[in-house]
């Protein structure tokens, strides 16, 4: 949930499990303005809506230390780290699965035979992706999602935009998400809505835990955490979207 | 006989191996290498950590200064606190220059000790590093595996200072701690100045929460 920058969390770049929509349809429509705005504004070019934004970072903070962030507390106090981890790993499985999908419509072979390779091993001797075997024999995750795959086919990453209750994203990352929610995966299929909805908020209170330790860096690192949060969110995405190789960026004029 | 002739190629083959290794070694004899200062540095930090009673208890004071000995002196901080200036750090006075890089670094300090707080048994593994002799930039490459959770690539930008490197940035899963920093720094320089800038910093320090 938030603020989750991916400063030291690198499996969840933009968020599959939490949910978010409205800002994301506000941000398609404005975003042929704003790319020509953009270009004159210099330094916040990919930040033009970054007054709303902070408001929407305050409102979403505010609902993080009063709700989320207890709640992600209290589960990491009290569940025993073996049991989460296995809750973490359940959920990245699910993941792994979405990677499969996206390699292969990014034509990345080779990913994709790591990611169904994955699959395959944790679901099967994993107890369902319980047990990580894939990570223990050094099979590396993929990593991709629909918004890496909308960078590949060249859409632009559009404005970043800052969405209470989900964190950072851009027009392309949430459209990503939006895909992505769509989509569906294996907890959807589960017939009992008691089960199911309980396992969506396992998830997201997961999401949240794994980033607290991050979050307390940020409270200690940020002169200025809407921007240290930006910052770190639009980099780790774009050395995801080139798979961890990206090119220098162009100097500031 | 084939049996003794593969056994015998073989060692011929160790042979010319090692020596090609001691050869190819030889001039870092004369000069430490930069991924070799990096797993270095992390070995003796992280065996310290471990080792120190009083860190695994949470004195953060003493993890400090363990990385005030082992940890910094392998840090060009000034060339870290120009970077994250840009433009910035040359209309500043060499004063306002040493103001905001003492600042900076313990900032830094803090938020490293902060998260070596949380150090529980990652394992380093250090990716092969290809340079050249000439070479006066590199990147060492990490990758940090966690007991949970994805291994995180940690990667450090070193640069050549006479007969030694100085890491000048750090980037973790892709996020360049310096670049990170730039943003941050030129809208407090443009609200404020460079005074402003050392101000805020100041103040974190003194533990003022961030807006």
């Amino acid at each position: 949930m938030t603020p989750k920058a991916m400063w030291e969390v690198p499996s969840k770049p933009s968020d599959s499990r939490s949910r978010c929509h409205a800002a994301t349809l506000r941000g398609c429509v404005v975003l042929a303005v704003a790319l020509v705005a953009g270009c004159a504004m210099g330094p916040s070019r990919e930040d033009p809506f970054e007054p709303s934004n902070r408001v929407m970072y305050q409102v979403s903070d505010a609902i993080d230390t009063a709700v989320v962030k207890p709640v992600a507390q209290a589960y990491v106090d009290v569940v025993p780290q073996p049991i989460r981890a296995g809750v973490s790993n359940f959920f990245n499985n699910i993941d792994d699965m979405v990677s499969a999908v996206n390699d292969l419509l990014q034509g990345k072979l080779d990913k994709l035979g790591d990611d169904l390779g994955r699959v395959v091993l944790n679901t099967g001797f994993g107890l369902g992706g319980i047990f990580d075997l894939a990570s223990m024999i050094g099979i590396e995750r993929g990593n991709e999602d629909f918004g890496q795959t909308f960078g590949v086919w060249g859409f632009p990453q559009g404005p970043y935009l800052y969405v209470p209750l989900f964190g950072p994203t851009t027009v392309r990352d949430g459209t990503g998400t939006v895909v992505r929610i769509a989509v569906g995966g294996p907890v959807g299929y589960i017939p009992n809505v008691a089960v199911r909805n309980s396992l969506y908020g396992i998830g997201a209170v997961d999401l949240r835990a794994q980033a607290l330790e991050t979050s307390s860096m940020i409270d200690t690192a940020a002169l200025d955490r809407y921007l240290f949060i930006r910052n770190a969110y639009l980099q780790r995405r774009r050395y995801l979207l080139y798979d961890g190789k990206p090119p220098p960026e162009p100097e500031e004029p | 006989m084939r049996k003794f002739d593969s056994v015998a190629r073989l060692r011929a083959a160790a042979v010319l191996l090692l020596t090609s290794a001691l050869c190819a070694a030889a001039p870092a004899f004369a000069q430490e290498a930069p991924d070799a200062i990096v797993k270095r540095v992390a070995s003796d930090v992280l065996a310290t950590i471990k080792a120190d009673p009083a860190i695994q208890a949470g004195n953060e004071a003493r993890i400090r200064e363990v990385l005030e000995v082992k940890l910094l002196p392998n840090f060009d901080f000034a060339r870290m606190t120009a970077l994250a200036m840009g433009r910035n750090w040359q209309a500043a006075t060499p004063e306002q220059q040493k103001r905001v890089t003492d600042e900076f670094r313990a900032l830094l300090v803090r938020t490293y000790s902060g998260a070596l707080n949380n150090y529980r048994n990652e394992t380093i593994d250090y990716k092969p590093l290809r340079m050249s002799p000439a070479d006066t930039d590199v990147t060492v490459r990490t990758l940090v595996v966690r007991a949970t959770g994805s291994p995180v690539q940690i990667d450090y930008s070193m640069g050549k200072q006479g007969d030694t490197w100085k890491c000048y940035d750090v980037i973790v899963g892709g996020v360049s701690l310096v670049t990170n920093y730039r943003d941050e720094f030129n809208n407090q320089v443009k609200a404020g100045g460079v005074d402003g800038l050392i101000k805020t910093l100041a103040d974190r320090n003194k533990g003022v929460a961030a807006k």
